[in-house]
């Protein structure tokens, strides 16, 4: 332990922890810009300035580490003016456009500004260059809000390992991005959006698409049917000042339909349903390597997540087989609505206008891909993050907080527990196994309240392994056959399990892989800004969902059996091979 | 590597790309599992092209793997890479502190006026390109240039043209 004093108060605090960390202890706040816990510490903003006893200068306490008999002081005239200046001069070359910035009240180098109580701009100079990269469907980029803080290298790089942008060129004409400042759709990209996710400040967010939504809702001869991913009654609440963690399914689904949405309808029916096909497709490999002895692509990689998909087809193109053929929650729910829906209102596809909430910047790229259209047109035709949606519903002047709760509408708006899961890490996989453990042994899923402990959790790369005993007599082939299942979250952890896979150092039956950390509850689209501690609140109220369902298995979600009964017949059939399963191509890698 | 950071010029190069691009490729090799050895390969590879062409910085980052971004990153930081075809002989004006006080900027500006050319660009003839630095390290020197691996100390504005004249002289020989 190392003993300092910080302000004239002495503190105990462990070794190796830095100024800042120590501060934060001592329940001091130091404002931070460039700064990401646990992830990023590099002392490049200067706002995080200290005065410690003995040494010249003041210090960036992010990258200082304390050290014994150290004398701290945070709250002092110089301290207070140098952070002033360092925010005034990073000010003078922002632009200010605060009342049309996409971030404003959003805005950390606002609310610094606000809180250094910095009441003129003191210092006039040239403005950083605007340079707008329009190439993404998912993103947009405006180089003159951009503060150089890198925290979107950092996650790009030592996050996510796709190291689409860098620092480029030096000085006052540094700008952040692809390799000589050139747009995304230069580079690999997969548009998780985690970039968006940490800006602090405008530089980098969704593609706003609010506007088409309310066109849409305007246009009497459309039907507007929305879905709403799992994730976002979880987060939605923060846009209107609520504890993370706070469940609004209720309140969200009355606001929506107050907004004049003609059907919402859950992504969850649709997770239920990729459970049955994804479910039948794992047990359909393994019975072709185990029985057949057929050479079939193990392990299984689930593919709900479209950042990871792009991931696969920029990275590890000849492991494109082992993906899942399944399309995400999202586009069985596009094809669904446009088809099965459609006939049961004697529309036609086309009429039909399909709104998808999502925590997420790569759905938007997921929706517009060429194979989405199995409807005859656009399956999903608008993505919003859970960002616009609050957008939204400010705009509409709903007061979310005072909302009723409601009840989502028939048949498509009904889901399982197991649905619900899929927002965080290691749901898919239990959901999928809830499910098929059940097929096969005629039991309930062997672990306590039906989660599977081993693969829940926030740490990175997570392993269990069942074995299969008592099966039911179509399923012998899998008796005492030891099932090896993978969980990672970040693209950073997928791509050491595949190098791990690829060394013959580690095998799977079943890999489920979010491209983002904590799963879709920390994705791109999400209320910022997402901390370990927002990620654990969101994941808690998501397990709360679930368990406090009856309906907590896919397979028993009887809309999902109506749908096969009357529309799809059987899971993996020639219906669903047309209308919920995908293609994937080999991207260049550039 | 005292080879590789010898300027060539591209223009004048009679050895074929393919050959270029194999002695790179031993180069990549040899400097493959070694965790600093962009900034030597990317010396290397501009002393053998002359300067680093797009087709080169790829071959590069997935010869060392690294992501492209970071390659260009660091091309983009230092002043002495090029990834624009130059002319025989590169001048360098030092504008590090030292020398910006000292007058590194009317040196810079004699210098654009007698070659006719801007910063970064390069002669008709293809004999000079003109480009900005920070700092050689010969501060005591201050203003400085190089031209090519040549460094000329304390550099009058006016006498530009009798700093310049050898250069002409080579290409005459």
């Amino acid at each position: 332990m190392i003993n300092l004093t910080i302000d004239n108060s002495p503190i105990e605090v462990a070794e190796g922890l830095s100024v800042l960390e120590a501060c934060k202890q001592a329940g001091i706040k130091i404002p931070t810009l460039c700064y990401l816990e646990k992830i990023q510490a590099i002392g490049a903003c200067r706002v995080c300035l200290v005065e410690i006893e003995g040494v010249h200068d003041l210090v960036a306490s992010c990258v200082m580490p304390v050290s014994e008999g150290m004398k701290v002081s945070t709250n002092n005239r110089r301290v207070r003016e140098a952070r002033k200046v360092v925010v005034e001069l990073l000010l003078s070359e922002h632009d200010g456009d605060c009342q049309t910035c996409d971030r404003n009240e959003d805005c950390e180098l606002q609310n610094l500004a606000h809180d250094l109580g910095i009441k003129e701009l003191r210092y006039e100079g040239e403005k950083a260059l605007r340079c707008k990269d329009n190439s993404m469907v998912g993103l947009v980029r405006d180089s003159a809000k951009c503060i150089s803080c890198r925290r979107c290298v950092t996650v790009c790089t030592a996050i996510q390992s796709v190291s689409a942008l860098f620092p480029q060129s030096r000085g006052f004409k540094t700008t952040i991005g692809p390799a000589f400042a050139q747009n995304l759709d230069t580079v690999t990209c997969v548009q998780c959006g985690q970039c968006a996710a940490v800006c602090p400040v405008g530089a980098i967010s969704e593609r706003d698409q609010t506007d088409e939504v309310w066109a849409a809702l305007d246009d009497p001869t459309k039907t507007v049917v929305v879905q709403t991913a799992p994730a976002i009654r979880a987060a939605l609440g923060e846009c209107f000042g609520m504890e993370p963690g706070t469940l609004v399914t209720g309140k969200m689904t009355t606001a929506l339909r107050r907004m004049g949405f003609d059907a919402v309808f859950d992504t969850n029916f649709s997770a239920d349903l990729t459970i049955m096909e994804e479910g039948t497709e794992l047990l359909t490999r393994l019975k072709k390597a185990l029985v057949d002895k057929e050479d079939v692509a193990l392990p299984m990689f689930t593919s709900c997540s479209p950042g990871w998909i792009q991931f696969m087809e920029y990275f590890y193109p000849d492991m494109l087989p082992n993906l899942s053929t399944c399309k995400s929650p999202q586009q069985m729910m596009g094809a669904m609505v446009k088809t099965y829906y459609a006939q049961k209102l004697g529309k036609k596809p086309e009429e039909m206008f399909m709104v998808s909430v999502m925590p997420c910047t790569a759905k938007k790229f997921e929706a517009a891909r060429a194979e989405m259209n199995s409807s005859g047109v656009q399956d999903v035709d608008v993505v919003l993050t859970t960002r616009e949606l609050g957008k939204m519903i400010t705009q509409a002047g709903i007061d979310f907080q005072a909302l009723e709760d409601s009840e989502m509408d028939a048949p498509l708006g009904l889901g399982s527990g197991a649905a619900d899961i899929f927002a965080n890490t290691g749901g898919v996989m239990e959901a999928a196994l809830r499910t098929a453990y059940e097929l096969v042994t005629g039991r309930e899923l062997p672990f306590d309240n039906l989660h599977v402990t081993p693969v829940a959790g926030l740490d990175g790369i997570k392993e269990a392994e069942i074995t299969i005993e008592g099966t039911v007599p179509a399923w012998s082939f899998l008796e005492g056959v030891t099932a090896k299942i993978a969980v990672v979250h970040t693209l950073g952890n997928a791509r050491k399990l595949i190098e791990r896979i690829r060394a013959g150092e580690a095998s799977y039956h079943f890999v489920e892989v979010m491209t983002c950390p904590g799963g879709c509850i920390g994705g791109g689209g999400q209320p910022r800004i997402t901390t370990d501690e927002v990620r654990k609140k969101r994941i808690a109220a998501i397990y709360a969902e679930d368990e406090g369902k009856t309906l907590r298995k896919s397979h028993e979600n009887e809309a999902v059996a109506k749908l096969y009964e009357d529309f799809l017949g059987a899971p993996l059939g020639h219906l669903s091979h047309e209308l919920l399963h995908t293609k994937y191509t080999e991207k260049e890698r550039v | 590597m005292s080879d590789g950071l010898k300027t060539t010029c591209a223009g004048c190069s009679d050895v074929d790309e393919q050959e270029l691009m194999t002695r790179l490729d031993e180069v990549l090799e040899e400097y493959k599992d070694n965790s600093g050895g962009l900034i030597p390969v990317l010396q290397i590879a501009q002393g053998l092209f002359g300067y680093l062409p797009e087709n080169v910085l790829r071959h590069i980052a997935t010869g060392l793997n690294k992501p492209y971004s970071e390659v260009a990153g660091v091309v983009g930081f230092y002043s002495f890479f090029s990834t624009q075809p130059r002319g025989k002989n590169v001048v360098r004006v030092c504008l590090g502190t030292a020398c910006y006080v000292r007058g590194g900027k009317q040196v810079l500006d004699s210098l654009k006026k007698e070659l006719g050319i801007d910063v970064g660009e390069t002669t008709a003839d293809k004999n000079f390109s003109l480009e900005v630095a920070r700092c050689f390290g010969a501060c005591g020197l201050a203003p400085a240039i190089m031209i090519n691996d040549d460094v000329h100390q304390r550099v009058k504005p006016a006498r530009i043209k009798q700093v310049l004249a050898p250069y002409y002289e080579k290409e005459d020989a």
